[in-house]
């Protein structure tokens, strides 16, 4: 599988003026009630890494409205989650100040490939039946 | 049955080193006890009483005996308690007055899988790895995340079957199998899809319950209902879809999932089942999950449409064993040479464990393990050993693993079933109790679940004890008896025609019993929780209830009326007043029953 994901270390992390259009969205929100023009970055917090309610907003910021910009997981990140959140949309995480990102990198390398689509690519079948295997609606994504 | 291709085998590995990781993390100190214990929930791995506990998954239900062999393996080796682990263990359950707990075997459960309750967590690393060498695995068989899909035992050889549903559980399987986005709900997520008209899946039980059928142009697709579940509140699954198309289902099931992973409630456990969801919000949960599955088709362009190619890959993996197609058309049944005795066992063995096939040549055998001296659905390591032998030799290799905790061969010719019943009786496997009082579900209880609030296994054994005459069990016919030890449910307690439910009160257990649930089958009628019959009895009162509920069935059934239809005739009245007479200890004084009706109300609230 393609990385794609960000590490940022928690204290690499600024929360300051970035200059950038930030939005902080709460994890009970619907993604599909914002005005996504001229949004640089949505941040989708994990207020307990068991909580999988932002897996489902990534994926609709990601799939089903095309946003082009950079969304970052932040709050309880852990680096056994990371590979979750970039196959649901997420192209930065924002590690636990715990986390050992020199772990991290090796989470993301584990699986030569998955069954079901994602907000990067096409389900197993349809790349096995020659249907072309990445989605076509997320170029987005940023390296 | 499905066989892996390379890169499921490749995945099952990867998965293996991925624990691995994990555990080796864990033990080093670099990932906390907190952090990784919903890794290796999804993993299979609770951490129990006394000891870990795994629990294997087994898809819908079905083993091959190589992978049957690999499991009595890990019983022997590895189900295999440190002794200090072991005498603590011992040591604690004897207060309670358990005198044995065995070691060493296998325990299979309501949904399909093999639980084992005494491998050291240091190894379990190694089991998984020695698992995924006969592509098996524990993924999702535990955690907040989409569980082991269920099915119908007799998938793909039921007479009363129109769609085999093994080729789509195995679609579904695939697609839920590490869903990045499913993997942290607000609650475990339980599927069933049953493709006969006999519902033996329990689908009104299940989160989703699916029905394959075919509509007026004869398409095939699935009835969907959903928020059905045990637990503290029982509820029915509604039907949201009277006909969905079979390519369409993982598009629907994405939404419904969705919906739920937004909407569950995390703030109370008790709330956060998808039950809970559909009875609160009812017309609008639906309303929601067919918008987002609007969306699904529209929006994301429908990713998950299945190709008919697809189901056709999948398909040709649960074609009938070459072997049994050899079969010559006329078979006679053998009779064999046999004492009077011995042919009569035979015949109530031909008559309660074996089930026509949907091959006239053929015959689907269970094989019993509900018996005295071990507990319902365990297995020691040599019977799993044996059990792969009677699959190799009689049933083209294959067994099915059933929701009655029972081990099913789905592929027996018609001509070997004296011999197979021969085997089978020396395995001590034959028990001819197959839908009979004794062949009960129950959970492992108190003598080795952290959940329980009472023991299960020696109220099982008890009444398996005094209900040992087969002639006594033929004439009751059949009983569900279900089991649970707390209001988890995990031995259906609510579904059975009697349950039984463990509480505990000052440090004591108590047993609520409910009479008149079913599962869904044609004999039990429409799903429904059972009613308690009144205050919880002492442990040591409860087998004499259930013979004084079925002394009652006795005396007033009409003739060739079932247990569960006499209940239905005449209500709870009868039966209530007859478990009441036997009330030696909790009917001594008033005060004593008055607290145990409080505890009944408020685990059932």
């Amino acid at each position: 599988m393609q990385n794609t994901l960000k590490l940022i270390a928690s204290n690499a992390y600024s929360t300051g003026a970035t200059g950038l259009n930030v939005i902080n969205l709460a994890n009970d929100a619907d993604p599909r009630t914002l005005a996504l023009a001229g949004v640089d970055r949505i941040e989708l917090n994990f207020p307990k890494f068991t909580d999988g309610r932002a897996f489902s907003q990534a994926f609709l910021l990601r799939r089903r409205l095309g946003f082009k910009g950079e969304i970052h997981a932040t709050g309880d990140v852990l680096i056994d989650q990371l590979l979750q959140m970039q196959r649901s949309g997420f192209d930065a995480a924002v590690l636990r100040a715990d986390q050992d990102i020199k772990q991290a990198q090796r989470q993301l390398d584990r699986f030569s490939g998955f069954y079901q689509g994602d907000a990067q690519r096409a389900p197993l079948f349809a790349a096995a039946t020659g249907v072309s295997a990445s989605v076509k609606n997320t170029e987005g994504v940023a390296a | 049955m499905y066989k892996y291709t390379d890169f499921d085998r490749q995945f099952v590995h990867q998965r293996a080193a991925q624990y691995r990781d994990q555990l080796e993390r864990n033990l080093s100190g670099q990932l906390s006890d907190d952090d990784f214990r919903p890794l290796r929930l999804q993993n299979g791995w609770y951490v129990q009483r006394y000891a870990p506990m795994l629990r294997v998954a087994v898809p819908y239900g079905e083993l091959a005996s190589r992978q049957l062999r690999v499991l009595a393996r890990i019983a022997r080796e590895f189900d295999q308690p440190s002794a200090q682990v072991y005498e603590t263990a011992t040591t604690t359950q004897a207060a309670l007055g358990t005198l044995h707990l065995p070691t060493g075997y296998g325990h299979f459960t309501t949904r399909h899988n093999v639980q084992f309750n005494w491998i050291p967590l240091d190894k379990s690393a190694d089991v998984m790895e020695l698992l995924a060498s006969v592509d098996m695995h524990g993924i999702q068989t535990s955690g907040n995340c989409i569980r082991n899909i269920t099915s119908d035992a007799l998938a793909g050889v039921a007479v009363d079957e129109d769609i085999d549903p093994r080729p789509y559980c195995e679609i579904m399987r695939q697609w839920s199998t590490l869903h990045p986005e499913f993997a942290f709900l607000p609650r475990k997520f339980k599927i069933a899809v049953s493709g006969a008209r006999e519902d033996r899946a329990a689908t009104a039980w299940h989160d989703i319950g699916l029905h394959l059928l075919r509509n007026a142009d004869g398409q095939i697709g699935f009835k969907v209902q959903v928020g059905g579940g045990m637990g503290r509140t029982p509820v029915i699954a509604s039907t949201i879809r009277s006909f969905l198309p079979w390519n369409e289902i993982l598009n629907f099931l994405e939404a419904v999932v969705r919906v739920y992973n937004r909407w569950g409630r995390r703030d109370n456990m008790y709330k956060a089942r998808i039950k809970i969801l559909v009875k609160a919000e009812g017309q609008r949960f639906i309303d929601e999950v067919e918008a987002e599955y609007q969306d699904i088709l529209t929006h994301d362009g429908a990713p998950h449409t299945i190709p008919q190619s697809e189901l056709d890959r999948i398909s040709a993996s649960f074609r009938p064993p070459a072997l049994v197609q050899q079969t010559q058309a006329a078979i006679h049944q053998i009779a064999p040479d046999l004492s009077d005795k011995d042919a009569n066992d035979y015949q109530r063995w031909l008559k309660q464990n074996v089930a026509p096939h949907k091959d006239p040549d053929l015959r689907a055998v269970t094989l019993s393990f509900k018996r005295l001296g071990q507990a319902p659905g365990d297995a020691s390591a040599d019977q799993l050993d044996a059990a792969a032998d009677l699959a190799d030799r009689f049933s083209a290799g294959e067994v099915r693993v059933t929701h009655q905790q029972n081990l099913l061969l789905p592929w027996v010719r018609a001509d070997q079933l004296p011999a197979l019943w021969q085997a089978a009786r020396q395995a001590g496997l034959a028990k001819a109790n197959i839908g009979l009082l004794t062949d009960m579900i129950a959970c492992p209880g108190g003598d080795l679940c952290a959940l329980a609030n009472a023991r299960s296994i020696p109220v099982a054994a008890a009444i398996t004890e005094r209900f040992q005459d087969l002639d006594e069990l033929f004439d009751l016919g059949q009983i569900d008896l279900h089991i649970s030890g707390c209001m988890n449910s995990c031995g259906h307690h609510h579904s059975g025609h009697i349950g039984i439910l463990g509480v505990d009160k000052d440090g004591r257990e108590w047993y609520q019993v409910s009479l008149g649930g079913s599962d869904g089958s044609t004999l039990s009628g429409a799903a429904v929780p059972g009613k308690v019959i009144g205050p919880s009895f002492a442990a040591s009162e409860v087998t004499d209830v259930i013979e004084a509920l079925l002394d009652t069935y006795r005396l007033q059934r009409l003739a060739g009326e079932r247990f569960i239809a006499t209940v239905r005739r005449l209500g709870l009245d009868p039966f209530r007043q007859a478990a009441n007479q036997v009330r030696s200890e909790t009917g001594n004084t008033g005060k004593e029953l008055h607290i145990h009706l409080a505890t009944a109300d408020a685990l059932t609230d």
